[in-house]
Parts: C-alpha cells; structure tokens; sequence
C-alpha cells in the first residue's frame, strides 16, 4: 500500500503542489487526473521516491520510502513510463528481463527463472509472441503492454502509470484499459494518471484531482468527477449527460462568448 | 545461446590474430616455433636463441599491448554509448583520448617516469569527461545526442591546444619527436614493462563493469526507470565514468591516440549479439582487442617504415563507420 500523508511537492525551492492526502491498496485502482503541469509527473516522481519530498512523507506498506533501498522500492512499487522510442534497438523480452533488476544479486545477469518469470510477464498479457520483437518497432500500444508486462516480472504488488493511454488510437486504448482492469482483479494495486475523465470514472476505485497547487478532490467517482468540480478545474464549463446505455458521461457546454 | 557461440567465435578470431601477430614481421616465426618456444617457456626447456628473444622481448609484448589497448578502447566506448544512451560518443568524441593525451604529453615534458605519466593521464581524462558532461547537462538542449558531441568537441579541441601548446615548449630535439610520433599513435618500441604497466590498470577497470554489467545496461532506460527499476544510478554511473576513463588513460598512456576504436567497435558488436551491454561488453573487448592486434601487425608489416597506429585505424574506421551510418539507425536503434 501506498500512502502520502501531508505531501507537498515540486523540485528544490519551488512547490508544485501542497496539502496531499491519499492511499492506493491492493486491488484497487487510483485515478490521477489534472490539468497539464497541475504536478501529475511530480507526485508520481514524489511517490516512487524519485524526488524527496518537500513536506510530509510517502511511506510504502507502512515504511517511509526515504528509509528503503532503491531495490527494497522497486519491490514495492513498479514505475510504468510511457512507451517511448528509444535509443537501442531492445527486444520485448530484454525489456521485461530488466523488471527483474530488483531481485537479481549486485553482479548478477538474469537466470533461467528470470526468463520464466519475464515470459510468464507476457503471457498474462497476451503478448508473449512479441517477446522477440524489436520494441520499437511495435505499435505504441503494444510497447504499452510491454512496460505492464515488466512491471509484472518486477513483481511488485503496486504499479504507477504515467499516463498509460496517451497518444494511443481507440482500439490501443481499450485494450490498454482492460488489461489494467485485469490487473487489479489480480490484485495488483495501481495509480495512473489520465486526461480522460470518462476512462477515470469507469476504471477507477478512486479518484485523486490535482490543481491550482493542491488536492482539489479526493473521493469515489461519483464524489469527485461532478460538473462543478470538472468546471472548476479544468476551466470550461461542462455538464455530465447520461447516455442511452445508461453510462454517465461528460459533455462540454459550449458558451455563448465562444 | 546465440550471443554465447558469437562471444566463443570472437575469442578465437582474437587468439588467431593474436598468433598472426607473432608470426608476421621482419623475421618470419612458422606457426610450429611459436608453439614451440611458448611450450619451452612454460616447461622452463632451452629454447631456440634468436625466435625465443625475438618473441618474448619484441613481438609478443606488442601483440599483448595491442589486445590490451584495443580491448579497452572498445570497452570504454561501449560504456559510454551505453552511459550517456548515446551511440555516437566513444571516447574520442567525449574529448577523453584528448584530455588523456594532454595529460600524458604534460608527463613527457616534465619527463616524469611512465607511471606518473599514467596518472597524469587518467586525472587529465577524468576532468575531462566530467566537464563534457556538466556543460552538456548545463547547456539543456532537447537534442541531447547533439550537445554532447559537441561538448566533446569543444573540450577535446581545448585539449588539444593545450597539447598543441605543450609541444611549443618541449625541447624539439628529444622530446618534441617523442610526442608528435606518440600522438600519431604507436605501439613501436614497446617493452615487457610497458604491458606489465598498463595490463593491471585496464583490468582494474574492466572488472566492474563486467560484474555490473546488468545495472549498467539499464542505466541505458535514462536515470528515472533505472532507479525506479531498484539501480543505484549515482553510484554506477560513476563507477562506469572512473573505470571506462581509467582503462581509457591507460590505453592513451602506452599507444598515444588511437582513433576510432572505441567509436567503431561497439557498432561492429550490436549486430552480432543485439544491444544487451552483457553481451556487447565482452563482445567488444574480444572483437577490439582482436582488430587492434591485426591493425598494428598491418601497421608495422605493410611497408617499408613503421605506419602510425592512429593512421590506420582512421583510414580503416572512417569508412566502416560511414558504411554503418548508410546502413541506417538501425545499427542502433
């Protein structure tokens, strides 16, 4: 479990965001969402001990992070980046191997059951074909399921996500999001941020609004995702609409000064 | 399994460059007497007067240095491409060999012994790669790969007018022809004590990045996956920086500036064994140390005078890396 007790955050002298209280569990799913540079990346940096702390504490299954190794971390927590080009050519499979960096001696080169445990990663996916494969030359949302599928070999019961659907076309997406599903079911616990209200109200178990420097809104979705809140935040006005299938959905209200 | 049988393949070319080496030269050795006099030296039984000194004394400190040299040139290069996640660095571009080279011209001036000249060198190097790097981290561009060479660029050509500088001032009957011929890049003239001078420095340097050769290989995801992924990324980068710059030092100290080695090498690897640094790493050294032994027994029997190391290596790297680059990113990416 996860939990920021009175967190302020941001980089050396300048905060980016203050008055932070919030906990992931198990089988739970946590939406982030905020506007652009409302401070998402920073509280993810912040709550996989990447940057300390500017107030208060993050600790992870009762301990504070500034008190636990790098490797006892990435036990704890898994970091799911987003899926970007990179600079060598790694197949699939060396990708997920590196989640097991944690559990691997100082001098040591992942064994037989750490290649078991990387293809284990993949098949729960369903993407073990493409362990061979040059990741980058997968689609995006492909490269997405391969960074889920190192968190899994990093075997650790919490994921964060920094926006794991972003840039990635609707079927990508979908897939994405059900296969984040799945993983909660299995009771991994995971946060991830999203611009997507609609996606934060059908994934999430809660749901976690920074903006304007603090925590706008903490609560279930019902509690948080209301038009005044969404208004508020993001600026424009909107409205929820139902839809035909019974699904609440946000809607932008147009004013008549645009 | 494949990158086994690779790695087993490049440690035989090396021993067979390594005996070619022995061989070739002014005074031809058959393969049989090299075998010979090294099983004689072994046994400690008599051995044939004029191969035994012409092997010993001569040709085989050669044939080490130039595996030695070549090894850890092409270690250090696939370090720092792996370091700075950049395929175009290697330790000329990072100014390195220029920094090394300062220092140990300094060292010939002063006309300290070689092993102060050693320790010039790498200090020299050290600051170096460590001002390329901050200049580059100060400078903050989005295109990193670009800042860096030219950060390596600028700091290189400003050892080089130091070097430049230091050769106005030496004595241009002793010493000024000692630095030109070594910045050319030579192994001629090389002695017993030389290999056993630079031999435990590049292994010094080699064995932690060997034993680290996983952590360093995901320093290559940037700093924020590697430490969430449980890498102590302060502590093996700079591990890295000291040991690729130390057998970078070591390698300048006894061969000059050879070129393109560091550049090259890493390239020639990926496409045998992929982009894992665990397996580029002892690819590397087999295949450098290798190509540097062939290269330097061409250097001292292709012609009538001795042909500068660095000379060679450049008119052979040049277009190899060109024909890389045509190939596409692919090399590396």
């Amino acid at each position: 479990m996860i939990e920021a007790r009175g967190l302020a955050i941001g980089y050396g002298m300048t905060q980016v965001a203050t008055g932070i209280d919030l906990a992931v569990v198990p089988g739970e799913i946590l939406c982030l969402l905020g506007p652009n540079g409302a401070g998402k990346t920073t509280l993810f940096k912040t709550l996989l001990g990447l940057i300390p702390a500017l107030k208060g504490t993050v600790s992870m299954g009762g301990k504070p992070v500034d008190e636990l190794s790098r490797a006892a971390l990435a036990r704890s927590v898994a970091y799911v980046p987003q899926g970007q080009v990179m600079e060598f050519a790694y197949t699939v499979l060396d990708l997920v191997l590196m989640g097991r960096t944690a559990h691997l001696g100082p001098f040591a080169a992942p064994g037989a059951a750490d290649h078991d445990r990387a293809r284990y990663a993949l098949d729960s996916l369903g993407i073990l074909d493409l362990s061979e494969r040059e990741a980058n030359r997968i689609s995006g949302g492909q490269r997405q399921l391969c960074l889920i599928a190192r968190a899994i070999a990093q075997d650790a019961p919490m994921m964060v996500m920094d926006e794991p659907t972003a840039s990635l076309d609707l079927g990508n997406r979908f897939l994405v999001l059900d296969r984040i599903q799945a993983l909660r079911d299995r009771g991994f616990g995971v946060v991830f941020s999203t611009h997507d209200p609609d996606q934060a109200r059908e994934l999430a178990t809660r749901i976690a609004i920074i903006a304007d420097g603090r925590l706008a809104a903490y609560g279930t979705p019902d509690e948080t995702l209301t038009a005044a809140t969404l208004s508020e935040v993001y600026g424009v006005p909107v409205a929820l609409e139902r839809t035909n299938t019974g699904r609440t959905v946000i809607a932008p209200v147009r004013p008549a000064s645009y | 399994m494949r990158a086994g049988i690779v790695l087993a393949l490049l440690a035989l070319c090396m021993a067979a460059s390594m005996l070619a080496g022995s061989i070739i030269g002014p005074y031809q050795i058959p393969p049989g007497d090299v075998m010979k006099a090294l099983f004689a030296r072994f046994t400690g039984a008599p051995a044939a007067a004029p191969i035994d000194t012409i092997l010993f004394q001569i040709r085989l400190p050669r044939v080490l240095a130039a595996a030695l040299v070549g090894g850890a040139l092409a270690a250090a290069g696939a370090s720092y491409q792996t370091l700075f996640r950049n395929p175009l660095v290697s330790p000329d571009i990072l100014g390195v060999s220029a920094g090394a080279g300062l220092g140990a011209v300094l060292g010939i001036l002063l006309s300290l012994p070689v092993i102060a000249i050693q320790g010039l060198g790498f200090v020299t190097s050290l600051v170096t790669v460590v001002i390329v790097y901050a200049l580059a981290r100060a400078l903050r561009s989005q295109n990193e790969v670009l800042v860096l060479v030219l950060a390596g660029i600028v700091v290189g050509a400003l050892a080089g007018a130091g070097i430049s500088l230091v050769k106005i001032l030496s004595d241009p009957y002793n010493q000024l022809p000692a630095i030109t011929f070594w910045l050319l890049g030579s192994l001629s003239g090389i002695k017993v004590s030389d290999v056993w001078n630079v031999a435990p420095l590049v292994v010094a340097g080699l064995v932690p990045l060997v034993l680290l050769r996983w952590r360093i290989g995901v320093l290559s995801l940037g700093d924020d996956e590697a430490r969430a992924l449980g890498v102590n990324v302060l502590f093996i980068r700079g591990i890295v920086i000291a040991a690729a710059t130390l057998v970078t030092a070591a390698a300048v100290s006894v061969s000059g500036v050879v070129g393109w080695v560091g550049l090259m090498i890493p390239h020639m690897v990926r496409p045998l064994v992929g982009p894992r640094y665990d397996r580029v790493l002892p690819a590397a050294i087999l295949m450098g140390a290798a190509f540097l032994v062939l290269v330097d027994t061409l250097a001292r029997s292709a012609a009538r005078i001795e042909i500068p190391l660095g000379l060679l290596t450049a008119l052979i790297g040049a277009p190899i890396f060109v024909w890389l680059l045509a190939r596409g990113r692919r090399v590396w990416s």
